[in-house]
């Protein structure tokens, strides 16, 4: 039977997202991130359940990673062809799974690791990771049956139609060490639950897992689109990862700003700000106000060398954060810190629109502790 | 007292086992299972250890739980009697709809404390909250008594240390009931739709059994908390809707 996927049927109609980095930049198996998202089995409903890994793989840290899903051995041959066509592909095969019985109708799943030829860049004119994304844009939209769901460097996501722990251990992710995961148990409400749209959803290094429904959708893809991205899924998330790549990659915004773009203040709490804040806060809901997002959102935005998380202005979606060590942890309930950390201290929620930033400390930091 | 580990069940097996020990249970290593205790009434006690999950003593009918740590969103949720103590924080909506009965949290709440809670008749319910609360405080009040108290939190973290007592938009759709706020309330904004003042002792002698009771179940000096002035916020007009929507 013919599985329908994302963006061929809307079913209208919660999820469970949650965090772990290490400050210090040390290596964690991928045990621990599926022990947090044990406790919060209920938050998801086995249509989709996802992770991402930032470190995971030094051997290969100066390549992209791609992430494929293929649908049979005719498109993976037609995508191969094309990858090597503008790639230097430097390894090429399976992604490790493990049989289980919780998951089942696999596609083939595939990982390269590229350099983009020189050769090609310089006939485009473009930098290395905008012809990335351009690569990535062209195989989701064109080539029927490939999917690429990864390309970051030093990282990768790993995704399937199943509860969150049956997908981590499905993947292997114990063989892992990342000095950042995030992780996404889905319960879609407007889409059926295909591989390629559980979460997280990233394009580069930038990965996004989300619990909630964005009724900007809309708004957001018709602006994002304008700028070269194509949203094919239908799923609020996909479009949250383009803006943040758009925002932060494109135009050079940082983190704090992206976040008072996405989740601007309203207008009466800038009224109250200090004169050049308010001066700030109004120049970026005015020059990107299609990229508000409004409706209910928690959300924790990878990136190499840390991660955000944020909720949406009104706080519609739970999240808490909680520290223990050098690691810092978010989740969706304290319950799925307390798995990973059953002594985290400080455990506290951050108000509506209040970022948390943590990154890993450069080697200079390190050394002044 | 009947002691039942957590650990082992999923939140629909414990809860049947909590359900079958009337006289009182003492539940260990919570983690996250839901709906602990929903629906109780006066034959259960229920005392809980790490963290309880969501909507825990939802549609309460008389029970007392007792948890020693946080608990997470909609604690008490459209409970009808019974009391919640809990030693540590909340998370999102506590009392959520509540229409009876008492809530005391020792730490902080998250947003929309009290959100639609409700009062009918002799029934009156109350939540008293010892530290600090989010946005939407008491959204869409409807009765009842609420109390923030902006005392020190043993989980406070650095982050919110510098928070005010209340978030931004507090009592927004209030339409009854009564909102107590200890210490400087300032800094904060209240909709148009209610009135801000200080508290008259005609006004503390209504909150007074509530903060003693307060007092015994967590340990504090009762004139610590009544050494600083309250503000009251109660709805300014019998038809608050026609304002919020019109201004005719």
């Amino acid at each position: 039977m013919h599985t329908k996927r994302e963006g061929e049927i809307r079913i209208p109609s919660g999820c469970a997202i949650a965090a772990v980095i290490s400050r210090k930049g040390k290596g964690m198996t991928g045990e621990r991130i599926i022990e947090s998202m044990k406790p919060m089995h209920d938050r998801s409903n086995g249509l989709g359940g996802g992770f991402a890994g930032y470190g995971i793989y030094p051997d290969y840290k100066e390549q992209y990673a791609l992430h494929l899903f293929f649908d049979d051995t005719s498109a993976k041959a037609d995508c191969e062809r094309f990858l090597r066509e503008s790639f230097e592909v430097v390894r090429a095969e399976p992604i490790p799974t493990r049989k289980i019985p919780q998951i089942t109708d696999e596609p083939l799943i595939w990982r390269y690791f590229v350099s983009p030829l020189k050769s090609m860049l310089a006939s485009l004119q473009l930098d290395e990771k905008e012809y990335v994304v351009r690569t990535v844009m062209k195989i989701n939209t064109e080539m029927k049956g490939a999917y690429v769901f990864s390309s970051g460097k030093n990282m990768g996501t790993f995704k399937a139609v199943g509860y969150p722990e049956d997908v981590g251990r499905f993947y292997r992710l114990e063989e892992y060490e990342a000095y950042s995961w995030t992780a996404h148990g889905r319960y879609p409400t407007n889409t059926p639950g295909w591989w390629g749209g559980a979460h997280p959803f990233a394009l580069l290094d930038y990965s996004i897992v989300h619990n909630g429904e964005i009724s900007s959708y809309d708004a957001n893809r018709r602006f994002i689109e304008m700028f070269g991205y194509q949203c094919t899924l239908q799923t609020d998330t996909e479009v949250i990862t383009y803006i943040a790549d758009y925002l932060l990659r494109r135009q050079g915004l940082t983190l704090n700003e992206m976040a008072n773009v996405i989740a601007a203040p309203f207008w009466s709490t800038i009224k109250e700000k200090p004169a050049e804040e308010q001066q700030n806060l109004t120049y970026l809901r005015s020059v990107f106000s299609s990229l508000l997002i409004t409706g209910p959102f928690s959300i924790v935005l990878g990136f190499d060398g840390g991660l955000m998380a944020l909720n949406d202005r009104l706080k519609l979606r739970s999240m808490v954060v909680g520290e223990k060590d050098d690691r810092v942890c978010v989740a969706s309930e304290e319950a799925a810190i307390r798995a990973m950390e059953p002594d985290a201290h400080h455990i506290w929620s951050p108000a509506g629109g209040e970022p948390v930033i943590v990154r890993v400390e450069t080697e200079k930091e390190k050394g002044k502790n | 007292m009947y002691m039942i580990d957590a650990a082992a069940y999923d939140y629909k097996t414990l809860n049947e086992t909590i359900r079958q020990n009337t006289g009182g249970c003492t539940v260990t290593h919570c983690l996250g299972q839901r709906f602990l205790a929903a629906g109780m009434g006066e034959d259960h006690a229920v005392t809980t250890y790490g963290t309880p999950g969501n909507a825990l003593g939802a549609y309460l009918n008389g029970a007392e739980i007792h948890v020693h740590g946080s608990a997470q969103d909609a604690v008490g949720d459209t409970m009808n009697s019974g009391r919640i103590v809990i030693h540590g924080s909340v998370g999102d909506a506590v009392g959520y709809a509540m229409r009876g009965g008492k809530i005391f949290v020792r730490g902080n709440a998250g947003y929309r404390a009290g959100i639609h809670m409700k009062a009918y008749g002799e029934t009156c319910p109350a939540i008293l909250i010892g530290g600090k609360c989010g946005s939407f405080l008491g959204e869409y009040q409807a009765g009842g008594i609420l109390a923030v108290l902006g005392l020190p939190s043993p989980d406070d973290a650095p982050e919110t240390l510098s928070r005010p007592i209340v978030g931004n938009f507090p009592s927004t759709g209030m339409h009854g009931g009564r909102l107590y706020l200890r210490g400087d309330t300032s800094g904060l904004h209240f909709p148009e739709y209610v009135s801000v003042r200080a508290a008259t002792d005609e006004d503390m002698r209504i909150l007074d059994p509530y903060l003693t009771e307060f007092c015994d179940v967590f340990g504090y000096e009762k004139s610590l908390i009544t050494g600083e002035p309250f503000t009251l916020v109660t709805p300014d007009t019998k038809n608050p809707y026609k304002q919020m929507y019109v201004m005719n």
